[in-house]
Formats: C-alpha cells, sequence, structure tokens
C-alpha cells in the first residue's frame, strides 16, 4: 500500500525544487499538516535538505507542523476583528488552551491557528471552531464556548 | 582591459568582474562587512558594506554591486557612516548584554564594528533575545540568542559542506537559525566540522567545552593524565600567542603542557606514522588482491559522518583504518600502559585536535575496548591556548622541550598530515616502499600539495600507474564521489578532508584564520618535512619497534583489533 505522501509525490514526475510549496500544500492538505516524515519524504524525493524544506515552510503561516486537534480553532486577526479586540481573545485562548498558534493541546482535542480574515467581520472579533462560527467573543465567553466542545468528548 | 572608477574624489583602477568591494580591498581601502564570505556568492542581507555610489537613489552594497567605468564612489560620507552605525545600534538593540562571560569576548566582530563605527550609547533599545541553548551536538554548542542572522553559517554548512544542517527557520522579526523541526544538531545531518563556528561573526557558536573535566582529572593523584596532539597544532597555536603565523611552537608547547601536569606529552604525528603503516598496507591489499577500490581515507570524522549518512554505498570503500587520534588512545591504553605498568582504567587521556568532529569522534563507541575508551577528551587549539593561559604560563618565558619518548617521535610524514594531500603523500611514499622494497627517489609528490579544493595525480609505482585525488571541503568530495559512482575506474585513492585545506583549517583551529595565516601554516608544515632526516612513516624507529615489540604487523590480530573500526549507516536529516 502506498502512502497518502507517495501518492501525491506520484502526481509530480521530474518535479524541481519549484514544485516544492505546491507538493507542501497537497501534503497538508493530505494529512492536516506537515508530519517529519512527509518533510523527510519530500526531502528524498525533490533531493533537497530536509533543513530547507523546513525553513521554506516555516517562512509561511499556512503550514503547521502538529497534527490538528479533534477541534481546529481559528483565530481571525483580520482589521475588523483586531480593531474590536482579538488580540486579547487570542491572549485569553492562548491561557486557556495552553498553546500557542501552530500548536495542539496535551489530550489532542483542540489546535491553534491565526489566520489573516475570516471574512466574517459582522461577527468580529470571530473565531470559528471545526467551521463553526462564534461571534462577539469576549474574554468572558471564551470559557464557556471551549467548555460545550470539551463536554462532548465525555 | 581595466576600469577607472572615482573613490572619494581619487581616481583608481579596477578590473573588469570586480565588485566594489574588491576594488575597494585592492587598493587598501576597507569597508566593514558582515554577511560578506570571500569566495561564496555575495548574499547583499546585512547592508554593512553600503556605499554611495552617484546617480543612485539608495546606498550601495558594495560586496554584491559590480564595478563600472566611471563609477563615482563615497565609501565613508556621513550619509553611510550613519547607515552602517544603525545597523550595528540595531543589532546591538536585542544582543544580550553579556560580553564579558562570552566566548569571543575580545574576537567579537559586533563589538569590533560597535567599536569602529564609534557605538558609545545605547540609542534603541529592544526586548533581548530570548532561545534555548542548544547543547545536544558532542562538538559544538549553539546559542541563538547571540546571532545576528549573518548567514554565514548557513552558507559555508551548504555551499561548502554539502550538508545543510541549519537553516533560517521563521519570518520576519521571529527568524532565527535552526535544525530542521528545531531539533538538536545531535539528530541533524551536521557533520560536527565546526566551520560554521570559523566564520560566526558572534558568540552564538562555539565548541563544546572539555576543559572543566580535564581540570578535574588534572588534581586526581589517582589518575595519570597523558595528552597528545595533532601535527597542525605545533603551528597554529602560535598565533594565539602572538608569535608570528607558521611559527612552530612545539618545543614550547610541550614545556607548557609539562608546566601544567600532563604526566605524559605524545605527539599525534606518531600515531599518524602508525596510521600510514596500516593504510599503505590496506590500499596495497586492496590493490594486489582485487578489493573494493577506490580505497577513501577515514581519518577526518567530518567526512566518515558525513558518508555515514550521505553516501552508504561508499562506505565498504572507506578505509578501515581508525584515525591517529584514535590509534594513539587505543596504543596509549594498551601498549604504553602495559609497559609503564599502569590499570588502563587509572589513565585518563586528552588530545589536543584542530577540529571540533574529533570531539564527536572520541565519543563513538566503536572507540572504546572493553569499556574503556579509546580518549576521554579533545580539546581544540583554542581550548588549549585558553588551559595555558589559565595556568599562567607565559610561552615567550619557558625552554623548549621535547615530547615524551617513544610515542612522542615521528617522521615528518605524520606530520604533514596536518595539510590536505598530506596523508596522500605519506602514503604513497610508504606504499611504494612496500610494493617496490625501495624508496622514492623524490618524495614530494607537488601535484597533491596547495589548498586546491580538489588535486589529482597519477603516480607510477612498478610499473602500475595508481591514480590519486585529494578533495577538501564535503561540496568537493560530493562531486568526485559521483563522479566515481558514474563510472571513474582512473582513480585508486581518495584522500577526503572536511576542511578546505585539511586541518591547518579546521573548525578548532584560532578564530580569525585566513587564507594568509593558513598558508603560512602550511609552508611550515612542509619545510619541516623539507629539513627532516626522516621522512617516512615506515623508518620511524619507533614505530619499527612497536610492530616488533607489540603489534607484529600491519593489519595483523592485534592492529585488527586495536587499530580498525567500521561504519554505520545513518538515517538522520
Ligand atoms: S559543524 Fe559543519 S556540518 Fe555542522 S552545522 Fe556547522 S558547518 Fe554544518
Ligand atoms: S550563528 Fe553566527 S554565523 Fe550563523 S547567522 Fe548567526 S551570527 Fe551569523
Ligand atoms: S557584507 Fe555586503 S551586504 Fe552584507
Amino acid at each position: 500500500m502506498k502512502s497518502k505522501v507517495e501518492e501525491i509525490l506520484q502526481q509530480y514526475p521530474n518535479a524541481g525544487r519549484d514544485s516544492l510549496i505546491p507538493i507542501l500544500q497537497s501534503v497538508q492538505e493530505s494529512l492536516g499538516f506537515l508530519s517529519e516524515e512527509s518533510v523527510v519524504q519530500v526531502s528524498k524525493f525533490l533531493k533537497m535538505p530536509a533543513s530547507k524544506i523546513f525553513g521554506v515552510a516555516t517562512f509561511y503561516n499556512q503550514f503547521r507542523f502538529t497534527q490538528p486537534g479533534k477541534y481546529h480553532v481559528m483565530v481571525c486577526r483580520g482589521t475588523a476583528c483586531h480593531v474590536l479586540g482579538s488580540a486579547t481573545v487570542l491572549e485569553e485562548i492562548e491561557k486557556y488552551l495552553k498553546v500557542k498558534p501552530g500548536m495542539t493541546t496535551k489530550d489532542k482535542i483542540f489546535s491553534l491557528e491565526v489566520v489573516a480574515c475570516i471574512g466574517a467581520c459582522g461577527l468580529a472579533p470571530v473565531i470559528s471552531i471545526n467551521g463553526e462560527f462564534h461571534a462577539k467573543v469576549t474574554t468572558e465567553s471564551i470559557q464557556s464556548i471551549f467548555e460545550t466542545y470539551r463536554n462532548r468528548e465525555v | 582591459m581595466n576600469l577607472n572608477i572615482e573613490v572619494n574624489n581619487n581616481v583608481l583602477t579596477a578590473m573588469p568582474g570586480d565588485t566594489i568591494l574588491d576594488a575597494l580591498n585592492r587598493h587598501g581601502m576597507n569597508v566593514p562587512t558582515l554577511c560578506h564570505l570571500k569566495g561564496l556568492m555575495p548574499s547583499g542581507a546585512c547592508r554593512m558594506c553600503v556605499v554611495e555610489v552617484e546617480g543612485r537613489k539608495n546606498l550601495v552594497t558594495s560586496c554584491s554591486e559590480p564595478v563600472m567605468d566611471g563609477m563615482k564612489i563615497q565609501t565613508h560620507s556621513a550619509r553611510v557612516i550613519e547607515s552602517r552605525k544603525t545597523i550595528v545600534e540595531l543589532l546591538l538593540s536585542n544582543h544580550p548584554d553579556d560580553c564579558l562571560y562570552c566566548e569571543r569576548n575580545g574576537s567579537c566582530e559586533l563589538q569590533k564594528l560597535a567599536e569602529d563605527l564609534n557605538v558609545r550609547e545605547r540609542r534603541i533599545s529592544g526586548n533581548k533575545n530570548n532561545y534555548k541553548l542548544d547543547v545536544s551536538s558532542a562538538s559544538i554548542v549553539r546559542d541563538p540568542a547571540k546571532c545576528i542572522l549573518c548567514g554565514r553559517c548557513v552558507r559555508v554548512c551548504e555551499e561548502i559542506e554539502g550538508v545543510s544542517a541549519i537553516e533560517f527557520v521563521g519570518r520576519g522579526s521571529k527568524t532565527f537559525i535552526d535544525t530542521s523541526f528545531n531539533h538538536g544538531l545531535n539528530v541533524s545531518t551536521c557533520v560536527n566540522c565546526g566551520q560554521c563556528i570559523m566564520v560566526c561573526p558572534t558568540g552564538a557558536l562555539k565548541e563544546k567545552p572539555h576543559i572543566d573535566e580535564i581540570k578535574t582529572k588534572l588534581a586526581d593523584p589517582t589518575k595519570t593524565v597523558v595528552i597528545q596532539y595533532a601535527p597542525s597544532i605545533t603551528i597554529s597555536l602560535a598565533e594565539e600567542f602572538g608569535f608570528k603565523p607558521g611559527q612552530n611552537i612545539g618545543g614550547i608547547m610541550n614545556a607548557a603542557l609539562r608546566r601544567i601536569g600532563f604526566n605524559f606529552v605524545f605527539d599525534t604525528s606518531f600515531s599518524a606514522d602508525l596510521t600510514i603503516m596500516e593504510e599503505a598496507s590496506e590500499l596495497v591489499h586492496r590493490i594486489t588482491t582485487g578489493g573494493t577500490l577506490p580505497m577513501i581515507t577515514s581519518c577526518c570524522p567530518g567526512w566518515v559522518k558525513y558518508a555515514e549518512e550521505f553516501q552508504h554505498d561508499i562506505l565498504p570503500n572507506l578505509s578501515s583504518c581508525k584515525s591517529p587520534q584514535q590509534m594513539m588512545g587505543a596504543i596509549i591504553k594498551s601498549y604504553f600502559a602495559e609497559a609503564e605498568g599502569i590499570n588502563p582504567a587509572d589513565i585518563y587521556s586528552v588530545s589536543v585536535m584542530p577540529c571540533t568532529a574529533k570531539k564527536f569522534e572520541q565519543q563513538r563507541e566503536e572507540m572504546t575496548q572493553n569499556g574503556i575508551s579509546d580518549v576521554d577528551a579533545v580539546l581544540t587549539t583554542r581550548e588549549l591556548a585558553r588551559l595555558i593561559r589559565l595556568f599562567g604560563i607565559d610561552m615567550d618565558k619557558i625552554s623548549p622541550e621535547l615530547a615524551d619518548s617513544p610515542l612522542g617521535t615521528r617522521s615528518s610524514a605524520g606530520k604533514i598530515f596536518g595539510v590536505s594531500g598530506g596523508v596522500m603523500e605519506a602514503a604513497i611514499r610508504s606504499a611504494h616502499y612496500f610494493i617496490t622494497g625501495k624508496e622514492l627517489i623524490k618524495f614530494q609528490v607537488n601535484a597533491v600539495r596547495g589548498l586546491a579544493g580538489r588535486k589529482e595525480a597519477k603516480v607510477m609505482i612498478n610499473g602500475l600507474e595508481i591514480g590519486v585525488a585529494v578533495v577538501s571541503g564535503l561540496k568537493n568530495a560530493e562531486i568526485l564521489m559521483e563522479e566515481v559512482r558514474n563510472g571513474r575506474k582512473d582513480i585508486h585513492f581518495i584522500e577526503v578532508m572536511a576542511c578546505p585545506g585539511g586541518c591547518i583549517n579546521g573548525g578548532g583551529q584560532p578564530i580569525g584564520t585566513n587564507e594568509e595565516s593558513l598558508r603560512a601554516r602550511m609552508k611550515s608544515l612542509y619545510e619541516i618535512d623539507e629539513h627532516d632526516a626522516i621522512k617516512v612513516s615506515h623508518k620511524n624507529p619507533y614505530i619499527i619497534e612497536l610492530y616488533d615489540k607489540f603489534l607484529g604487523k600491519p593489519l595483523g590480530h592485534k592492529s585488527h583489533h586495536l587499530l580498525h573500526t567500521n561504519y554505520q549507516e545513518r538515517d538522520v536529516n
């Protein structure tokens, strides 16, 4: 059986270094993140040092290196959300989940990501959890939002 | 055709293809640089080298800008100086202020720039960098907090060594230098060559220190503490103490080592002779019995790890000989221990190497006998200088002494191991004797001398044409291995050194090593070879005695056990 990454790489015969970003995007789409293993596979495939790929990938916000949690939290840091206090919201969520953006909680339930603009400015400050939007988030409402999800797990 | 340029209102000549910086330097005019590395492609990243060019709105980076006929350049206008000064002030703004505790206090380029540009107050202050130290490697300590992101280490590691263990990670103000997946250097592809240390302007990169442990052992009366030093050390150490580059201070160093308290002082050039006995025999054996060829040297631990990582298929080509450091270590704890009636477990064996990778090699599990390490600690040239200062020894006043017999006596063939091509030349001399029973008429093999990254020669021995190649810098090794893989059959023996120019340019040598000092060190080694009476390893009387009394014959049972090793594929990334 071919691994998901091998299947992706198969679609890039004779690929050169310029295919790196599209390949990484496909890998992330398929795995949900760039695992170490996948980066090494891509590195062997493109004959490019893994450190270089890691360097390139960390340059772009779109790539993550930890497995997403069961619930993927996106915090909008667009202009409208910013004006209405998304910085504080993000800070509170980081404190509450004890992770930084790009990371996944120890229990693997939540992962956190910062996005430029979700396109729901009317709901600012807004966060989305597995695609469900939560509008006008305040420091007070954060706990109850997350508890709802956590309660589904027990 | 030469070009004319006008610099600070003086007309100067420049050559086509020059960068502005090249032209200025040739006329003895300096502008400060930071990211620039001689011989590598300019990156133009730091903007320290800016100059003003008439007709250009923005300041121009002199390290990357080609000269043009009629160019009018200002190298030290008020605008230029202000710009350079601001860069330094910005670099200082988040730099940890611990110069007094820093390894590079006094040899730091950032300190020097601040001094030269007359930075005397803190105009800009930012949050201090705060990154974890990476102490995972056996050889190298990384302190990213002190990194000013010049990128020199990244380029050396990629362009000279072909390793790319480290890279810029992240973006913007969060950028720093790290390994893939932020794992420690120990699990990366790093081969421990230390060339990154040699180019780092600050204290962000240094060797893993071994001084403290050695101090403790020197104070322990139950230990016999012995020391060996690599061929190039007697010369490169001179520069650490203000002697002129190339001066051989071996005698003074022997005396200093005894003052510090080392019980026995040995010369690794002796075991370089021993390496030649084994390695030349191995070469002759492979050639005459149809063994795997080309045979490739194994005395450079940077190269060995590189081969284990990137060149699995040629591992059978590597000579099975341990390096001179490890052979000496093994002989000290067997032959010497036996002769002196000392329990090997009570010997603490130190080596001084021009090399950081030797610290890794010393810790390889293959390098032990019955659970006892061949070598216990490794100092770089720089650390030895520190140790000598620590013990308050005045190198100008002490009188030279000889190293201890028998492991302190060498031929000059063992001595030239310190420079790229030296191992090859020493091996050819002995291989010729082993095959023909006669000495070469002319010992010098000029084609393999010099600082070029790749050298080749054909040597006739008994009507047999032997092709040899010498490479330094692992990128050059990679290219040569590819040629061999693609079918080159005319090469029988290859010498590889990770550091460009060989051990005289090792990652443990004095900071500030440059082409001039390298040439002086090389010249000095070949002068020793010129003047010494014994120019071949197989004529070293103590080597002959070692085989008579202890080892038997080269490639014999005891040699196999003590002096040879094997290699492992490594899967790292
Ligand atoms: S020691 Fe050599 S291989 Fe390791 S990071 Fe430095 S330059 Fe690269
Ligand atoms: S570690 Fe040193 S050489 Fe590498 S980028 Fe930082 S300052 Fe430059
Ligand atoms: S030295 Fe020229 S840009 Fe850095």
